[in-house]
């Protein structure tokens, strides 16, 4: 193709690339800026002073609380979503028994069921359980909610493990508790990372849940958090802008850093959408 | 001769060996005990947090139930109003609106995948950064573009007046366009998810069939279209699956953007549900419009996978 084709394609691609990237920075330069300087100046001008006092003042007036929250939710749901994946894959893929292709059927039907229509019955089983308004109901669902999508992901590798080195294993007189957590878990790091990460972004960026079953303040994640908080804020874009950038910054760093497992798990994982 | 001996001796014994690891590790593998608290923890999550509340849904559809007294049975009344409700209806017809975007916004997706595959430098970078609004939450891209729709002070609009549009629309408050202004960042936000999967694709095609192609005189866009397209269609049947599936299931997005307003112009099926069961208190309603949500979203997709499944595996 000649140069002027090139050129006509890159245009074409920093169009879409500026489309998906604009409103962002546009955020941050506001998240910057106080309401006179957002009203009368131009969008993207750089404002004046740069005022992180927005950022000080969204995090003491409670958003750390919901931060908090949001990561300990998301920590302690993604071990246990991938433990229990890994262990319930290595079950289905290394071991025998006759229902494990109905078995694994069962967990790959859980990839496509719409969540809402299981909202309310599990609301009321969780109010039956006196676990309404209690994190660990969170965590219990983005774990069940979640270990299809991890499983999906784990399989293809789980198939190709080498059939020998669990041989070898037990040879050695190794029981199988001491071979899945010193043998097998540490060969599938690899893709522990990618279902890590993809976990990351699902929890911490959930909604229905937490708005449905967790009324009190203090077990609010971010997202349910800062609906409530930029309420509050109605007419301070300053400081809606400054929530919106500290609930996306955690992952926009992960992605700055892991972004090829990103990348990876988003791929794997698109029978989600 | 003595050597061969050997190594047949050295053989056998090495295979005595290995069934010996075998028998061992069939042992091992297919303990039922084993094999159970393996298993145990995930099935018993799925089930109890997932397959049961399903069930139960379409058994509290048919119950009369505020949420917090005693259920009476009311047989198939809940489901029979739940067909014959125009706001439930005008709820899936907008969700159907969406999957029709989202399956038409694939085609954008698709060519600007196709110039991405086609030798360019920093492709690499550039499908990074479409990326990223997919790693956001609904709520924070909810909140963003509630301030970009902003009448007054919004970069649409203050780019359309700037370009001398006297009287922009007010985005999220006109009925007649709230459904296309809710559609943009769901357009946003799954843009680089699309292109990702299309990129992987297309990279996958053997660089010696577009060559031959080349040598043979195609054009750049013949090569597009008439190879690489048919080369992808597999991947472009399981993209419309899930543009589809997923719009009947958008919910985070609407419900923080308009609530499904204004006056329910922007109302999609899971909003509907939600609003019954936990701002009306009709639960039994609502498990019903759930389970009908279900139910629709399993016909559709057995629909779609039918209409576009590919009859003949390519293979190159």
């Amino acid at each position: 193709m000649n140069r002027i084709g090139y050129f006509f394609l890159y245009l074409a691609l920093i169009v879409v690339a500026m489309f998906q990237i604009l409103p962002l920075i546009w955020l941050f330069i506001f998240s910057l800026k106080d309401n006179r300087e957002i009203f009368a100046g131009s969008p993207f001008s750089l404002p004046s002073e740069f005022r992180w006092e927005n950022y000080a003042k969204v995090w003491d007036g409670g958003i750390g609380i919901y931060f908090f929250n949001s990561v300990w939710i998301t920590v302690v749901a993604i071990i246990l979503t991938v433990l229990f994946a890994s262990m319930a894959t290595f079950a289905i893929t290394r071991m025998k028994w006759k229902l494990s292709g109905l078995v694994l059927g069962l967990f790959m039907i859980g990839l496509m069921i719409p969540i809402h229509s299981a909202l309310i019955p599990l609301y009321s089983m969780f109010m039956g359980a006196g676990m309404i308004d209690n994190p660990w109901s969170i965590v219990l669902t983005y774990t069940a909610y979640n270990l299809p999508i991890t499983m999906m992901i784990l399989l293809g590798f789980y198939y190709t493990l080498p059939k020998e080195v669990e041989e070898a294993a037990i040879i050695d007189g190794c029981s199988i508790h001491r071979m899945f957590f010193r043998i097998i878990l540490p060969m599938t790091t690899p893709v522990m990372a990618t279902t890590v990460v993809i976990n990351m972004i699902y929890n911490w960026n959930e909604f229905v849940f937490v708005n449905t079953f967790i009324s009190s303040e203090k077990y609010k994640t971010l997202t349910v958090g800062i609906q409530n908080f930029i309420g509050q804020y109605m007419t301070d874009w300053g400081a809606i802008g400054a929530t919106l950038i500290i609930s996306v910054l955690p992952i926009i760093i992960a992605f700055i850093f892991f972004s090829n497992k990103v990348v990876e798990g988003i791929s794997s994982s698109a029978v989600k959408g | 001769m003595k050597r061969k001996g050997h190594i047949l001796i050295g053989g056998l014994s090495l295979s005595i060996f290995q069934n010996m690891g075998l028998n061992a590790m069939n042992k091992v593998m297919s303990n039922k005990l084993h094999i159970a608290l393996y298993i145990a923890p995930a099935l018993l999550l799925v089930s109890v947090l997932v397959f049961i509340p399903l069930i139960l849904s379409g058994y509290y559809g048919l119950m009369d139930w505020d949420g917090i007294g005693a259920k009476t049975f009311i047989g198939l009344e809940n489901y029979i109003n739940g067909i014959q409700d125009s706001k439930f209806w005008d709820s899936a017809l907008h969700s159907f609106l969406l999957a029709v975007f989202s399956t038409l916004s694939l085609a954008i997706y698709l060519a600007v995948s196709i110039i991405l595959a086609s030798k360019i430098k920093g492709a690499d970078l550039l499908r990074k950064i479409y990326l990223i609004p997919m790693l956001l939450s609904s709520v924070a891209i909810a909140q963003l573009w509630i301030k970009v729709y902003n009448p007054s002070s919004g970069i649409l609009n203050t780019f359309l007046r700037s370009i001398g549009i006297e009287n922009p629309p007010n985005w999220l408050a006109d009925p007649a366009i709230v459904l296309f202004a809710i559609f943009i960042p769901i357009l946003w936000q799954y843009a680089g998810f699309y292109i990702l999967i299309y990129y992987a694709a297309l990279k996958n095609i053997p660089e010696s069939l577009i060559e031959a192609a080349r040598i043979d005189g195609a054009t750049p866009f013949q090569i597009a279209t008439r190879i690489k397209l048919p080369l992808i269609k597999e991947v472009v049947s399981v993209t419309i699956v899930l543009a589809i599936v997923g719009s009947l299931k958008y919910f985070d997005l609407i419900y923080v953007m308009t609530a499904g307003g204004p006056n329910g112009a922007s109302e999609v099926m899971a909003s509907y549900m939600y609003k019954l069961a936990f701002n009306s208190y009709n639960f039994g309603y609502g498990s019903a419009i759930g389970f009908l949500l279900l139910i629709i979203t399993m016909i559709v997709t057995a629909i779609v996978r039918k209409v576009t499944a590919t009859k003949e595996r390519i293979e190159y």
